[in-house]
């Protein structure tokens, strides 16, 4: 039984190129406390990345394939698939993955599609681009996760709704900076978050969306897929998990035996929100922006609904010669502009003239 | 609508791709299948690189329509590195830092919408560069 649940292809596969991005702009929460409290609550994180007015998340997902393209350093015709995860598409109807696979120049002998699962659409598409090239289907494939999230003006999730993104080549082991141990995921049925069609603003559980949700799911992959492999914290030097606010993460990673130390590096919430399908992603391409080879890397989603993906990693010597060919996380982190509520409620289209 | 017009300069528009002329070897931007330099043919394509300077600017505080969301924004001559001049908007960036000889990238950014039904047109915008490598 043990055997059957991890999933680890026939070929052995790994992230060959890797790319961040995370837009200018930046939200105080203590902006958002001062229009709907008067000031007097306590803040989830510091601040939050919000996107520009000519900026969606296929321009997000854009520049984050990019940036993986210059690490992978492979031609963009070679890519065979462009996946992108996100619950904040441009269209309706009309794949983000076809507007990115034409801007980075792979199309057409391609695949292009959507993935959807709140927050971890991203990890989906990245679980998907392993088969696809460990099954030896195609050499490289594009997973990404991307967002422009919004939460509805005074709920408690407009102080994290966030915008970012990442994006990840999967090819040969051989070729890649990190390689890909093996993998686990846990689905169930749990309403914890979600919107319904032609809605703009989501509805989620408030406290629900803690044990039954976001603890049972992270714990349970992140547990499985550690015990599986035969491994304990001790065996990590990163650990990286979804993070829709600074304290889940942080009490995940205490149940799980984690130290502060393992997680510090890819935990950015605290000053570029959640973003969504872009969160964990994010939090490992920071990682590997630092990671030295044979570090190894856990890396634990998840999306509401509800789900989490797992992932085991393992840095090689390839990473530190190709991390420099595209801008680190930390540096689009630090390309910091603060707005205040006035100017995000007009960059994010929430003001209506009457 | 406009849908064939975009579809068509979807290339150029996205990612930058020109022409380069077998002949005497300039890059042509936009692609236009006659070198400017020397008049002979060309239509091989060529990606640039979408490094530049700024030329010169102006900022729009009277936009034209389709653009008033985006007011102030600025306009520059962007002198790219492989010799042709566009022009194009700036993007993360205020007015007011905007100077001449400013190293900008291309980005690829919503330029318009056409209506809230209608096509949502991406192309190139510069910024300043970020990575300080480059």
């Amino acid at each position: 039984m043990g055997e059957r649940r991890l999933l680890k292809p026939e070929r052995q596969v790994g992230i060959t190129g890797y790319g961040a991005y995370i837009p200018r702009y930046r939200l105080p929460a203590s902006e958002i406390a001062r229009i709907w409290a008067g000031g007097a609550v306590g803040l989830p994180v510091k601040e939050k990345a919000v996107p520009g007015l000519d900026e969606d998340a296929a321009t997000i997902a854009i520049e984050a394939a990019r940036n993986a393209l210059a690490r992978a350093g492979i031609e963009p015709g070679l890519i065979r698939a462009v996946w992108v995860g996100s619950e904040s598409h441009p269209y309706a109807v009309k794949p983000t993955g076809t507007i990115v696979a034409e801007a980075i120049g792979a199309t057409p002998h391609i695949q292009a599609a959507d993935w959807e699962f709140a927050c971890k659409a991203g990890t989906e598409a990245f679980q998907a681009a392993i088969a696809f090239v460990g099954s030896g289907m195609a050499d490289y494939a594009m997973a990404i996760g991307a967002d422009t999230a919004q939460g509805r003006p005074g709920d408690a999730l407009e102080y994290t709704a966030a915008a970012g993104g990442a994006a990840y080549i999967l090819g040969p082991a051989e070729e890649s900076l990190a390689i890909v141990e093996a993998s686990y995921s846990f689905v169930t049925d749990t309403p914890d978050f979600f919107r319904r069609p032609y809605q703009h603003y989501p509805q989620h559980g408030a406290r629900f969306t803690g044990e039954p949700a976001y603890f049972r799911h992270i714990l349970t992959a992140a547990q499985t897929l550690m015990e599986e492999l035969g491994y304990t914290p001790a065996d990590y030097a990163y650990a990286v998990f979804h993070q829709p606010n600074l304290k889940f993460p942080q009490t995940a990673a205490k149940k799980l035996g984690f130290t502060p130390d393992q997680i510090k590096d890819g935990l950015l919430v605290d000053e570029i929100g959640n973003t969504y399908a872009g969160s964990s992603l994010l939090g490992l391409t920071a990682v590997l922006d630092v990671a030295q080879p044979g570090d190894r890397i856990l890396l634990v989603s998840f999306g509401s609904g509800a789900g989490s993906d797992a992932f085991s990693l393992i840095a090689t010597e390839e990473l530190p010669k190709r991390r420099n060919l595209a801008p680190f996380t930390r540096q689009y982190i630090q390309r910091r502009k603060e707005v205040d509520y006035g100017l995000y409620v007009r960059y994010r289209r929430k003001l209506e003239m009457h | 609508m406009e849908l064939p017009k975009n579809w068509r300069l979807r290339k150029q528009r996205y990612s930058m791709v020109g022409e380069i002329c077998e002949k005497c070897g300039a890059r042509i931007f936009p692609p236009r299948d006659v070198c400017p330099e020397c008049s002979k043919p060309a239509a091989t394509p060529y990606t640039f690189s979408g490094k530049g300077t700024v030329y010169s600017y102006a900022t729009v505080f009277q936009a034209p329509k389709g653009f008033e969301e985006y007011v102030p924004y600025t306009v520059a001559m962007v002198k790219l590195e492989e010799g042709p001049m566009v022009a194009a908007q700036l993007t993360d960036v205020d007015h007011d830092e905007v100077k001449i000889g400013m190293p900008v990238e291309m980005v690829t950014r919503k330029l318009y919408e056409e209506g809230e039904e209608g096509l949502i047109v991406y192309g190139y915008k510069f910024r300043p560069r970020i990575h300080k490598s480059n």
